[in-house]
């Protein structure tokens, strides 16, 4: 399936989880929060949260700002 | 409180937002720095418990090993303030918030800025109100960056926000205090903090904004954009000090006559 992640196209297996995502972007355990479609979704849940066709997701983390 | 009318107090009893007192009245931004080595000296130097940080999206493929802001200046050691810088509109802002209370395990303490345009980063005030209703009802304590516009101020400080931050002159342009007749007007009103945030370009900036009565001021770029952050970092140290010291202290008026400082009697000539 194809997921939008960052703003561009990302594909995955059918029924991944955002655990599975994470982890497949060497993230695991790195200081970041994510949302899908706006909606926050803590890291407790990335394990049980099954990703859809067409999903925005959004991984952030802090940086330099005033 | 107006200036000529403050009580004097024996010493400084700390900075209080949203029920949490801090030594320092300085809050610096992480921006703008050489590397991140730079920005943890310059923030260690000056002082400051508070460091405001952006929210941005991880890079994709780039090292994810590679240090991070927050491995400079981790929250363990100081009080990390999510801003929403690059935000136009409520909406984004507060999801932005939204995210950065996740990202630091349910710390509430936030910096709300919504802009209204590139050129100027003046803030969109009726965006700002909206966000700052939105956020407070979530349970966020807000300090907002705002215009220096008492009733603006005042209408913020109705809907719950943890802390005012006018600013001194625009984002970045060092200009220091351009209005501080409106910043008088809204620290004698104010009964949250007011800190002012944007436009202090050097320590004399930072020492008005305190001797006028200001609660605390935020800065980036004056630091950062220093030839000598570091050097720059101790100075706005001192400058934020010495500027609530005056203040503290009750000082003369200003008279358009002169009063010699020695006595006439027994003088030779």
């Amino acid at each position: 399936m194809q997921i939008e992640l960052n703003g561009k196209p990302h594909p995955l297996p059918d029924g991944a989880t955002l655990e599975q995502l994470i982890a497949g972007l060497s993230l695991a355990g790195k200081a970041v929060a994510v949302a899908v479609n706006r909606q926050v979704v803590p890291g407790a849940r990335w394990l049980t949260h099954t990703l859809a066709e067409g999903d925005k997701v959004d991984v952030v983390r802090a940086i330099g700002g005033g | 409180m107006n200036m000529n009318d403050a009580p004097l107090q024996q010493e400084d009893q700390g900075l209080t937002i949203a029920g949490k007192t801090y030594r320092s009245r300085l809050l610096v931004g992480s921006g703008k720095y050489k590397d991140l080595d730079e920005t943890r000296a310059a923030t260690v130097a000056s002082g400051a418990e508070i460091i405001t940080v952006a929210i941005r999206r991880v890079n994709i493929g780039q090292d994810p090993n590679a240090p991070s802001l927050l491995d400079a200046v981790p929250p363990s050691e100081f009080t990390i303030l999510p801003n929403t810088a690059g935000c136009y509109n409520a909406a984004d802002a507060v999801y932005t918030l939204q995210l950065a209370r996740e990202l630091l395990g349910g710390h509430k303490l936030v910096k709300l800025e919504v802009l209204g345009d590139e050129k100027t980063l003046f803030p969109n005030m009726p965006e700002t109100l909206k966000a700052a209703e939105t956020l407070v009802k979530d349970g966020f304590d807000v300090m907002v960056y705002c215009s220096d516009d008492p009733i603006q101020a005042r209408m913020l400080e109705d809907l719950g926000v943890a802390a005012v931050m006018p600013l001194a002159s625009l984002i970045g342009s060092g200009m220091g205090i351009l209005n501080p007749w409106n910043l008088s007007l809204i620290i004698e009103q104010s009964r949250v903090p007011v800190l002012v945030d944007a436009g202090v370009g050097t320590a004399s900036d930072a020492a008005i904004a305190m001797e006028l009565g200001c609660d605390g001021v935020l800065m980036n770029t004056a630091i950062a954009g220093a030839r000598d952050p570091i050097r720059m970092a101790r100075a706005m140290k001192l400058a934020v000090e010495a500027g609530r010291e005056a203040f503290l202290s009750g000082r003369i008026p200003r008279k358009f006559a002169a009063s010699p400082s020695s006595p006439m009697a027994g003088r030779v000539a």
